[in-house]
Formats: C-alpha cells, sequence, structure tokens
C-alpha cells in the first residue's frame, strides 16, 4: 500500500524493490536552517571561523535561519493523521517529557561544573523534541538505540530520573550500576538498547534490532539514531546497503544539529541538498524535516515507522535540530566555531519546549498556570533525583568484576569452568 | 566412532544447533550459496534456507553489528569471519559493543555470538590473511576466545559456544579443516575453560592451543624415541577463560614448561602463561619457563620462509633439549 509522508513536498511512493527512487523535494523545501547553501562543489566557502569574529556574526545566522522562515510551511501538522486524535492529556505528557529532560540536564550540567560528575556530559537541551516524539510514536514492539546524547531519549521512554542521575554520579544505584556514565543509559525492558559512545558504532546494532524483529515477526520497528556527524562512519553506508538489501524495518533518524562536535556540516560533509539524501544511492527512502515542532516530527517519524513496520521497509529521515550546549560540556570552543547570536536565536526562536507550550496555549489545551506547575513539578523531581544520586552508595568494590559474563553473574556450569579474570 | 574432518565436525555441529534452536542462524561471506569459502558450511543453506543460513555482503563491521544487535535481542547468530583477519575491518563493534555493552549496562544486555572462522598463517597468503587475534581479543574481558586443535574438540566447543550466553571468538585453523580424527554422531559438549593433557609425560610439559597441539605432539614422539624425553602436552582449548589448574598440575609433575604457540610473543598467549608460571609455578621449575612462538615479524609470504616462521617439531624439539 502506497503511503504518503506527511510532508507533502517530499511525495513518497513505494517502489518495487530496487526502483526506489524518491522524488527529491525542491531544496527551499526543505527547510535546513543549519546548511547555510548547498555547497558547491570545488567553490569556496567560507568556513564559519574564518567568516568573522563573533561580534560581527548576527547578520550570519540570522540570514541562515530567514531561509528557514521563508518558506513558512503550509501544512498544518497537527492535522496529520499521527497527531489528529491526539488526546489534550497526551499533549500535556509531551510537554511534561520535553521539560523533564530539560530540567534533568540543567542538574546535571551544574553539578557537573561543580566537579563531581566524571567523564563526559553531551547534553540533549534544544533537541528534546525529538527523542519525546519517537517514544511517543512507539507501539511496544518497535526497539530505539542511540548514541552518546542520550539522555534525552532515556527518559523519553520512561527510565527514571533518579537511575539516570545516580548513573552520573557513578552510583551503584545508577540504571548501569555506575559502569556505563553519560553516554551509556540502558533500558532492554523499555526497548531501549542504548546508549553508544563510539560515533555511529550503534548504527549496525540498530540493523541487529531490525533483523530480529523481521526474523521473530514482530510487528515492530527500529529506530536507530545518529548525528549528523556520523554518517561519514562507513559502517553506517554498510548498513544502508543491508538495510535495502533484506528489507529490514528500521529507521534511521539523523538529528542534525549542525555541527560534528566543532565542525560544522559543511566543513564535514559533502552534502547535495541534505545528508539523508545518500541514502537514494542504496535504494533506501529518505526524507527531511524539522524537529523544533512536535507535530511536524511526529508526522515525519509517524509515517516512515508505520511504513518500516507494515512494509518492513528501511528509511533515513533526517531532522533538523539544534543543540544549545557544546559537543559536551567539556567543550571548551562551543562558542567560537559558531557565533553566541546564532544560539541565542535558537533558543529564542526555535526552542521545542517553547514552540509546543505555545501551540498548546494556542490551542486551549493547556493554561499558564499549569504549564508553570508542570514545570514546577519537573525541577523538583531533577531536584530530587540530585539529591538521590549524591546520597546513593557508591558500588562496591567486588561489583568490579560482575556484569561482565553472563555465565559467570548466573554462577551457571559454564561460568564456573576456567579462570575468567586475570587481576590478583 | 566415524573418522570425519575438523570442517565435517563443524558442520554437523551447525547442523544439530540449528535443528534445535530456531534462534540459531548462521551468517557470513559466502557462507550460504557459495557453500562457505572453505566448505565449512557446505549443505546448509540447502537444508535449512535463506532465513537460517545468510549470505552477507562485503561489509565485516555490519554484519558484525548487526549480530550483537539481533544477539542483544535473544537471538544466537553464529557469524563467519572469511578470516580472523577480516575482524580489524569490525573491531569496533567486536570489542566495543560485543565485549562492553554487558559491563556498561550493569548486566542488563548479554550478547550470545559465536564469532568464527579460520585465524593462522602458514598458508602463504600473506600478512593480511594470516593474523592470530587470540591475544586481543582474550584482552578483553568479556569476549571468550576458544582454538580447538582436533575434530572432537571442534564439534564439541562449538556446540558450547553457540549454547553460550556470552559471545565466543572461535578460532579455527584452514591447515586443519582437512584433518580427520574420531567424532561421536549426534550432539556433546565440551565445557570451555577446559584444557585437556592430550598426552601425558613426565619429563617436560608443551603447552599449546590450536594448532601447536599437534605440532608438539609431532615433537613429542621424536623427544621420546630419539631422546628418551616423556614430554607432556596440554591443549589449553581455550584461552579465555583459561584452565590454569591443568597447566600449573602438569608442571608440578614434569618441573619444566615450553611454551609452544603460532601467535606471536610479543603480548601473546604464551606470554600470559608464562606470567602465570612466574607467579604459580616458581617453586615447581627446574628450568626456567622457554618458548617457541612464530617469528616475531608480519607473515612472509614466500613459501619456504614462512615455513621456518612458525614452530615447528623440530624446533619444539630443540627447545626442550636446550632445557635440559
Amino acid at each position: 500500500m502506497a503511503r504518503k509522508l506527511s510532508k507533502p513536498s517530499q511525495s513518497k511512493k513505494s517502489a518495487p524493490k530496487k526502483a526506489v527512487r524518491p522524488v527529491v523535494s525542491k531544496p527551499k523545501s526543505q527547510a535546513k536552517p543549519l546548511s547555510k547553501a548547498t555547497p558547491k562543489k570545488g567553490g569556496k566557502k567560507p568556513l564559519p571561523l574564518e567568516k568573522a569574529p563573533a561580534k560581527k556574526a548576527p547578520s550570519a545566522p540570522k540570514a541562515v535561519l530567514k531561509d528557514a522562515t521563508k518558506t513558512p510551511s503550509k501544512v498544518d501538522f497537527s492535522k496529520s493523521p499521527f497527531n489528529a486524535s491526539l488526546k489534550p492529556a497526551q499533549k500535556i505528557g509531551y510537554l511534561r517529557e520535553m521539560l523533564r529532560i530539560r530540567r534533568f540536564e540543567q542538574q546535571a550540567l551544574k553539578y557537573y561544573n561543580q566537579g563531581i560528575m566524571g567523564g563526559f556530559l553531551h547534553l540533549y537541551n534544544g533537541q528534546e523534541s525529538v527523542a519525546v516524539g519517537t517514544a511517543s510514536l512507539m507501539n511496544g514492539h518497535d526497539e530505539i538505540i542511540t548514541a552518546y546524547r542520550d539522555h534525552g531519549h532515556a527518559l523519553a521512554v520512561g527510565m527514571g530520573m533518579n537511575e539516570c542521575m545516580a548513573e552520573l554520579f557513578g552510583k551503584g544505584t545508577g540504571c548501569s550500576k555506575g559502569k556505563g556514565g553519560s553516554m551509556h543509559f540502558f533500558a532492554p525492558d523499555k526497548h531501549y538498547w542504548g546508549g553508544h559512545g563510539i560515533v555511529a558504532g550503534q548504527t549496525p546494532l540498530g540493523l541487529g534490532l531490525a533483523f530480529a524483529i523481521k526474523y521473530k515477526k514482530i510487528n515492530g520497528c527500529a529506530v536507530a539514531f545518529l548525528g549528523d556527524g556520523a554518517v561519514n562512519q562507513g559502517v553506517f553506508s554498510e548498513c544502508l546497503n543491508m538495510a535495502a538489501l533484506w528489507d529490514l524495518p528500521i529507521v534511521y533518524v539523523i538529528e542534525n544539529n549542525g555541527y560534528s562536535m566543532g565542525t560544522s556540516l559543511e566543513r564535514s560533509s559533502a552534502v547535495n541538498g541534505s545528508l539523508a539524501k545518500r541514502a537514494e544511492g542504496f535504494c533506501v527512502e529518505w526524507a527531511t524535516c524539522e524537529g523544533f515542532d512536535l507535530y511536524e516530527l511526529r508526522a515525519n517519524l509517524g509515517a516512515a515507522m508505520e511504513r518500516a513496520r507494515k512494509e518492513s521497509k528501511p528509511m533515513v529521515l533526517e531532522v533538523s535540530t539544534y543543540r544549545y550546549y557544546g559537543h559536551s560540556v567539556a567543550d571548551a570552543n562551543a562558542k567560537k566555531y559558531r557565533a553566541p547570536e546564532e544560539i541565542e536565536l535558537y533558543k529564542s526562536d526555535y526552542d521545542p519546549i517553547t514552540r509546543w507550550q505555545n501551540q498548546l496555549l494556542k490551542e486551549k489545551t493547556v493554561t499558564q498556570a499549569q504549564i508553570e506547575k508542570i514545570d514546577d513539578e519537573a525541577k523538583a523531581e531533577a531536584a530530587a533525583a540530585v539529591e538521590f544520586g549524591i546520597a546513593s552508595p557508591w558500588p562496591s568494590e567486588e561489583s568490579i568484576f560482575e556484569d561482565i559474563y553472563h555465565e559467570v553473574d548466573h554462577k551457571t556450569e559454564a561460568g564456573q569452568t576456567g579462570r575468567f579474570f586475570f587481576s590478583e | 566412532m566415524p573418522l570425519i574432518t575438523y570442517r565435517q565436525a563443524l558442520n554437523d555441529a551447525f547442523a544439530e544447533e540449528l535443528t534445535r534452536d530456531e534462534n540459531v542462524f548462521l551468517m557470513g561471506e559466502e557462507v550460504a550459496q557459495y557453500n562457505g569459502a572453505y566448505k565449512v558450511t557446505e549443505g546448509l543453506w540447502k537444508r535449512f534456507g535463506s532465513k537460517r543460513v545468510i549470505d552477507t555482503p562485503i561489509s565485516e563491521a555490519a554484519f558484525l553489528g548487526l549480530g550483537v544487535g539481533a544477539a542483544m535481542m535473544g537471538l544466537r547468530p553464529v557469524v563467519e569471519l572469511m578470516f580472523w583477519s577480516f575482524a580489524y575491518v569490525g573491531f569496533d563493534q567486536i570489542i566495543n559493543n560485543a565485549g562492553c555493552v554487558r559491563y556498561m549496562s550493569g548486566g542488563l544486555i548479554n550478547v550470545p555470538m559465536v564469532i568464527r572462522g579460520p585465524a593462522n598463517g602458514g598458508t602463504n597468503v600473506g600478512a593480511t590473511h594470516s593474523h592470530t587475534p587470540e591475544n586481543f581479543l582474550a584482552n578483553t574481558p568479556g569476549l571468550k576466545v576458544v582454538c580447538p586443535a582436533t575434530p572432537y574438540d571442534a564439534k564439541g566447543l562449538m556446540i558450547s559456544s553457540i549454547r553460550d550466553n556470552d559471545t565466543v571468538c572461535f578460532m579455527e585453523n584452514t591447515l586443519l579443516y582437512g584433518d580427520l580424527g574420531e567424532v561421536p554422531e549426534g550432539s556433546y559438549t565440551i565445557p570451555l575453560g577446559v584444557a585437556e593433557v592430550k598426552r601425558e609425560g613426565l619429563d617436560v610439559s608443551l603447552i599449546a592451543h590450536g594448532r601447536a597441539v599437534l605440532t608438539c605432539l609431532a615433537a613429542a614422539e621424536i623427544l621420546a624415541t630419539e631422546h628418551g624425553i616423556e614430554a607432556e602436552v596440554v591443549d589449553l582449548r581455550s584461552i579465555r577463560p583459561l584452565d590454569e589448574e591443568t597447566i600449573l598440575n602438569s608442571v608440578a609433575k614434569t618441573h619444566r614448561a615450553i611454551l609452544v604457540d603460532e601467535n606471536k610473543p610479543f603480548c601473546g598467549v604464551s606470554s600470559q602463561i608464562a606470567a602465570l608460571l612466574a607467579e604459580h609455578a616458581f617453586d615447581d621449575l627446574d628450568a626456567p619457563v622457554l618458548r617457541v612462538t612464530a617469528l616475531d615479524a608480519p607473515a612472509i609470504y614466500s613459501m619456504p620462509l614462512e615455513k621456518l616462521q612458525l614452530p615447528d617439531a623440530q624446533a619444539v624439539v630443540a627447545k626442550v633439549l636446550s632445557s635440559f
């Protein structure tokens, strides 16, 4: 059955295998605030850092964003089949989830900066709509996996703030018992498979989830997230080939926040209109959408996931989004490789939470007072999670040698023959 | 007992496990319609079909990672590497994902996968196709490493590996695929982490794994007939978990240890055994622990020279004689 994605400019249709030739949308309809222009092959492009010192920068991001705003969406995504029947409670629930993620990370940032958390902290601030939108579309049999910017996805699928915060503090009550840290949250019981630290390393794992779904004849799909930097890892291309070859039910969601660490999209990727378009070379359908608006995200991703489930086909969906902080909090150059004004503009005009709040206010789904109450609750929950994390005990020394081998942990026969660990 | 090849023993193990458990599937380059580059999976595609025996594109990183993802979901992939040397293309998936995901998830996930294929030199295929990465992989807590030397061990260890709930790196040897040995029909298992004394002796312990075990057995015959030395041959069979007890018992009996290893000498498997003996067998030893390993150079192509690079029976005999 032919399925159209909600975005009309992306006219998609099911085509016979190997003949899939998605209609490429007109460049301007691919509202991509982050790509200033289609790079010209061989042409000299001013690099963001060379372009101007920060003081002169304000015109640059505005010009970029103007492109995005110039093509105001004529589509009312609230009318999409994935949104039209949403109940007020669900819409308010999405707001709550986004606010919980935002407040959780703000608390984490505070304590990270105090030096009482270890490692890296890759914040998801500004991108919350993508994780929440995705979790809202999961059918109970869908499986998701992401990279190291994973707090949002974890909370969105229902992991508790306490276990997540405790993990950041390296405590035994953490979701990974203090063994994984910020980049490695997992909840298989909630169909959430991490949390992976190596760029694009999770993309073939996602393929494996999709493979298992198909093998077991489960009515679900896999959604694997990756960043705009990850598309340049070779394994991702291998995955697209195999996904197409074997008709695996997977949606690769490229969360394009414009920067692979400190290197802008323009400086890291050869782009022909969009990153997602690379999928064409593998006969994989693709689309782009903005992630700032939850309705738009749900409409597009919902269609992609439904297609994956029903037709067992892969798809690449590139979502424009933006992170307010650096690659990680330790990224000292976060305001050097992009103009501070650019960051401020995204915060003021493109914040997914503000947009959703305004949308719900406009719909009269929620009142300002209700929003404040939800936000206060999220703040209180995050503060309580910090208390829980700080008060929690460190993992025991014995636990260093637990959770390495399943057979050893379970004291099976196979776990008791021979020596497994070689330190004295 | 029927006399079958090492190759057939593995093939029988796959057929039995594919029949027993529908979650088991085989995957790799040329494993299905081509019947396997070394014919280890011959006939299985025809018998079990395309769902269970799957040809992959030449994309080691992707299909190893796919195996990890599928195993996390409860399937039991048996992923063939045409050569273990090709694992280096997908090392991230083996080390970071198969090897670490259980730990990083605090034990929420396990990866019941077998990664298998030949890992040996000695076939004039040059350095890139002659690697023996058992030491690299055994260096990763979370992975298990198995190196069978005989058809009997190959089948029993393979069945155990497929049923194991952790990732097992199973290393075969193209020079052994045609070897004949007695192998029972039907299923049997050999536990991982249990070495076997392949020949008893009182004078010296030859400790080895994989094809080097056969080299040791040949050397032991020469030592017995020509030099009156009775060598005991300990086959590790599994590198991690490691059966230290059998090694130490043997050395306590013979008071001499010669480590024979087709792995390279620097930080190789034999280095680990030497450390073990230094720590726990010091008082038992009448002579220093000596090693015969692959020469410390990339595998050379030239046929007669490559033979010099790997341990042979004469080199083992010479080393044993030097220890007395």
